[in-house]
């Protein structure tokens, strides 16, 4: 199995390192050419969505990864992975990936000193690490997207078929649970 | 686990990786830069090349201009204190500033201790020369550093000789026995548990940026090929023919940085560079303030 890191800015080597954990290979993903042959999983990192939003349509990737992703490619959104996947975002006019029916709030716990990190349950896995950093959260979701955890009332991690997302960073613990979850998406998509 | 503000902050810093941090004086510099890609704005009053050439004390802006570029864009916002000053410091954190760079660009304010930065909850950015002074300010609780370079001048040699230095001693430190670390410590004048982490894992605690001089994708390419997790642009881009432009070049290059063809194509027609000053020519070496 063969998992693609979406590496055009932000958080992505730790989420190589997550993979390399679990004894899954990975690779990068930073140009047309590194999508040229077939892979079994992306994940789309944390970091700003307004340049990985930006770059992957500069340099030709979102048509051809947005594909991809409707025809039931797995896929992975941490943050700012969570904003490029989401159909509508609250306080920004600019929608990415879009192909996901969740409608996502940017920057919901204010600036930096809104950071936190905290324990939560996340469905069908149990109680988890989650670290915000100027996270986003998700203020509704619609048509099969079923919740998988919850944080003061708001929505932080959500599946909707071959499409996760959530809005803290498991990358950045040592927790490799919700990459597991992933991988066996992952893998559940390979045998199809 | 209970919110550990160090490790948040760090963080914050390992979202930027891979990201160009843009020295911006207005909210329209600010929105520019956002649209070209920047990861997050440095808000200061003037651009480094600019109080080079002005002399006189430089201080922390005017809070009413950070503020101004904070409601201007949505990615991070950063501002300089300087050196020592933790009164500006404190009225950076009130305005919920995203994170501080403790900064020798600015007059340094002490000129023997640098901030306790453990006693913030922001984040700090500060400026290196070398592995001994980034695991000082980590030790004094920086959460990203940088490498000092030479501020405002367009020449990017001082940033290479400071990436250089940091990533020769992280090889010999990882190179050492361990019964070898406690003399590295006392010879880099840091504690011993710093040296250890660098000898058990070949990097920095934290994020390390390139910053000072950096003024072409082709300079952007060669600090991250020597090491940089990112790259700080000051004067370089609105100091050139066309900011715009040379901004959005410079965030590509840091993605593709290996990629030859991509670089030659973003080097095209950029317009005119910053013109610079060279290392010899200069009068004051921002990179000596405080170590």
């Amino acid at each position: 199995m063969r998992i693609g890191v979406l590496a055009l800015q932000g958080a992505f080597i730790e989420h190589e390192h997550m993979l390399a954990q679990i004894g899954v290979n990975s690779f990068e993903i930073r140009k047309q050419d590194d999508i040229g042959n077939s892979f079994d999983g992306l994940i789309i990192p944390g970091g700003e969505s307004t340049i990985q939003g930006k770059l992957m349509n500069e340099l030709g990737l979102l048509e051809p990864i947005r594909k991809m992703i409707l025809s039931g490619l797995p896929v992975f959104g941490t943050c700012a992975g969570l904003l490029l996947l989401a159909k509508n975002i609250e306080n920004d006019t600019h929608s990415y990936i879009a192909s996901m029916d969740i409608t996502a709030v940017r920057n919901a716990y204010g600036r930096q000193l809104g950071s936190f990190h905290t324990t939560a349950c996340f469905n069908g896995i149990g109680d988890v690490p989650m670290t915000f950093i100027r996270a986003p959260f998700i203020s509704s979701v619609s048509g099969n997207t079923e919740i998988l955890a919850e944080v003061g009332g708001k929505i932080v991690a959500a599946r909707q078929d071959n499409q996760l997302v959530t809005a803290f960073h498991p990358e950045l613990n040592e927790d490799v649970r919700i990459h597991e979850y992933f991988c066996e998406m992952c893998r559940n998509y390979t045998v199809c | 686990m209970e919110n550990n503000r160090f490790e948040l902050n760090k963080n914050l810093a390992q979202m930027l990786k891979g990201g160009v941090i843009m020295d911006v004086t207005t909210p329209e510099q600010a929105k520019i830069a956002e649209a070209a890609g920047a990861c997050a704005v440095m808000a200061l009053e003037r651009i480094p090349a600019d109080i080079r050439a002005a002399g006189g004390v430089s201080r922390m802006s005017d809070p009413k201009m950070i503020k101004g570029i904070q409601n201007a864009v949505s990615i991070p916002v950063m501002a300089k204190c300087r050196i020592g000053h933790f009164a500006e410091a404190q009225i950076l954190q009130a305005i919920e500033i995203d994170y501080i760079d403790e900064s020798e660009v600015l007059s340094p304010a002490d000129d023997k201790y640098h901030i306790d930065k453990t006693a913030f909850d922001v984040p700090f950015v500060c400026g290196a020369k070398d592995l001994g002074e980034a695991l000082r300010r980590i030790n004094e609780g920086a959460a990203m550093i940088r490498t000092k370079g030479e501020p405002g001048t367009g020449d990017v040699v001082q940033a290479v000789r400071h990436m250089r230095l940091m990533q020769s001693e992280i090889r010999r430190i990882g190179s050492m026995s361990e019964d070898e670390l406690y003399d590295a410590a006392k010879q880099l004048q840091v504690p011993y548990d710093l040296v250890l982490y660098v000898h058990n894992n070949k990097k920095l605690p934290v994020v390390n940026f390139a910053a000072g001089g950096v003024a072409t994708p082709a300079d952007a390419a060669l600090m991250m090929q020597l090491g940089a997790e990112g790259v700080f642009v000051g004067s370089g881009i609105f100091k050139s023919g066309n900011p715009e432009k040379r901004a959005a070049a410079i965030v590509k290059a840091v993605t593709n940085y290996t990629d030859a063809k991509m670089l030659a194509e973003l080097s095209e027609d950029l317009g005119e560079a910053m013109v610079g000053i060279n290392e010899q020519e200069i009068e004051l070496l921002m990179a000596e303030r405080g170590k």
